[in-house]
């Protein structure tokens, strides 16, 4: 009897402990540092917008510059898409479509980051019309007039590429469509930090792509439930 | 007789090496490798069956002086070809990017397109009329220019958008489309009179960075994908891929868009139905029409 009760005791907390680690997710690492530059980068220029006079007027107080090198303190680097170039064992789009935006003459964001067949949706939110015109050459290249009020231009695109895209009415806008084969990607701010979350044990290639100074790629490998610091430089010219 | 033998041995051996040695610069000078990258293709056009092995033949003789041997648009004659006085760089056929289409944006052209592009040549540009060859050597044209990228092998044509009958021709229609051009800001590149000189006109490029201008209405040529009012509207519902001229299928109506074609005709010097009309209006009523153009300040335009 007593017997017994030891063994059922003893089943129960066994059932118990395997539950306990069953409820632990599986160990997922993170990698995650810094972009910043040597050398001298090019000023950024101030645009002007006299051929939109509306786009004068939203930006008054302060002028817009382009954005091709935008640094920060410390020789930031903004801007960078730093992501998983390979090791990733498979990503699918998430639901939720990329946003991009025409405002005030200018593309929201600058560097618009994507999944390989993740919906975009692309908005006018200016009084004026806008073309899209994404130079992709991998993807089918597409230009489309967007008058404002029209509804949200709908596109994806199947393979992944860096494309820059433009507005042939305002030669000064200038963006770029980063489409990835993976959901661990990561884009720097004014601080050049970035991090990539979730990934499990395994070997990675993780790239940094900037739009004027083009792709490094570093080896990483992740063990467990640790995080690893990496740094990108780039050798920063000033045209 | 051992001579005899031997000097006709002798013979026949620099016979053959003449043969060859003949041969070889011959054949060198005609074979410049044309580099494909997709197998045979065909097309079809009506009832004709182009044949890319056939088109190959042609495109060696009448196109790759400009089109390149690796079709990409650097033929030895491609540099004289300068963009900054209006003469376009020859089609790269690797990209398959076609400004004349019948299909929306950013898809293949159907084989028809191409045809109808190479019988028709292009406008302004140094790509003549080819309607001196036959329509079947055209399909072939057709079906070999599609060996050059594989997007012919990966995608489907993409289906000709559907043009509605015209309605006829009447002055409301006309003013109707001027708003048109008005609002959809037509006159950003082609000018508020469509003289291609609006206020973005002098900073466009192709999708190569090459400089490209806007139609000039007022030149009264041809249009660069035909010259019927269904080319026209055509032209703006599917775009110009490669050029700054986008589609406008998202964004106006079939019934819009005869309106825009009516008054676009009325900006040429020809003599048409629309321009007609539209004389005979602006006459009485020229004065009380809105500008074209950037908004006046105030709202006063």
């Amino acid at each position: 009897m007593r017997i017994r009760f030891v063994v059922m005791l003893a089943v129960i907390l066994l059932a118990g402990s395997a539950m306990l680690v069953l409820a632990v997710p599986p160990s997922a690492g993170t990698i995650a540092g810094k972009v910043t530059y040597t050398g001298t980068p090019p000023k950024m220029k101030t645009i002007d917008m006299a051929k939109e006079p509306g786009c004068v007027k939203e930006h008054a107080a302060s002028p817009v510059t382009t954005e091709n090198v935008v640094t920060g303190p410390g020789n930031t680097l903004e801007w960078v898409v730093v992501y998983v170039s390979a090791g990733d064992q498979g990503s699918t789009p998430p639901a939720k479509p990329a946003e991009y935006h025409q405002k005030g003459c200018q593309y929201l964001p600058h560097v618009q980051v994507m999944q390989v067949n993740q919906a975009l949706e692309i908005f006018n939110d200016d009084g004026w019309s806008h073309n899209i015109h994404p130079l992709s050459k991998a993807n089918p290249e597409w230009n489309k007039s967007q008058p404002p009020g029209t509804p949200p231009i709908q596109a994806k695109y199947e393979k992944p590429e860096f494309i820059p895209v433009k507005c042939n009415v305002h030669p000064w806008m200038h963006g770029n469509f980063v489409v990835l084969n993976t959901s661990h990607y990561s884009v720097t701010g004014n601080d050049g930090a970035f991090s990539l979350k979730g990934l499990p044990p395994g070997k990675y290639t993780v790239s940094a792509w900037h739009e004027q100074y083009g792709s490094q790629s570093q080896e990483v490998t992740i063990a467990g439930s640790e995080t690893k610091t990496l740094s990108f430089v780039f050798k920063a010219t000033p045209y | 007789m051992k001579l005899m033998t031997c000097t006709f041995v002798l013979l026949l051996g620099s016979v053959c090496l003449l043969l060859t040695a003949g041969a070889k610069p011959c054949s060198a000078q005609i074979d410049i490798h044309i580099h494909t990258v997709t197998g045979p293709m065909e097309s079809h056009v009506g009832d004709l069956t182009g044949n890319s092995e056939e088109g190959a033949k042609l495109y060696r003789r009448f196109c790759i002086g400009c089109h390149g041997p690796d079709g990409d648009g650097n033929g030895e004659n491609a540099m004289w070809f300068d963009p900054t006085m209006g003469f376009a760089k020859p089609r790269d056929f690797t990209l398959a990017v076609f400004k004349c289409r019948s299909t929306t944006t950013g898809n293949l052209p159907t084989d028809e397109d191409l045809y109808n592009a190479i019988s028709r040549g292009f406008v302004t540009t140094n790509m003549p009329q080819w309607k001196v060859l036959t329509p079947q050597e055209r399909a072939n044209l057709a079906a070999f220019i599609k060996t050059f990228s594989d997007r012919w092998k990966t995608q489907k044509a993409g289906t000709p958008i559907s043009i509605p009958p015209e309605p006829p021709v009447n002055i409301e229609g006309i003013l109707h489309g001027r708003v048109l051009f008005q609002k959809m800001e037509c006159w950003k590149c082609h000018g508020p009179q469509g003289h291609g000189d609006g206020p973005s006109a002098s900073t466009l490029t192709d999708s190569k960075d090459n400089p490209i201008r806007p139609y000039n209405f007022a030149s009264g040529s041809r249009f660069k994908c035909g010259e019927t009012n269904q080319d026209l509207y055509q032209i703006f519902m599917t775009g110009l891929d490669g050029t700054p001229m986008p589609s406008f299928a998202d964004v106006i109506q079939p019934n819009d868009a005869w309106d825009l074609v009516h008054f676009l005709r009325t900006l040429q010097p020809l003599d048409t139905p629309e321009a007609a009309l539209w004389n005979t209006y602006a006459a009485a009523h020229g004065k009380e029409l809105k500008p074209i153009g950037p908004e006046q300040p105030g709202g006063g335009n």
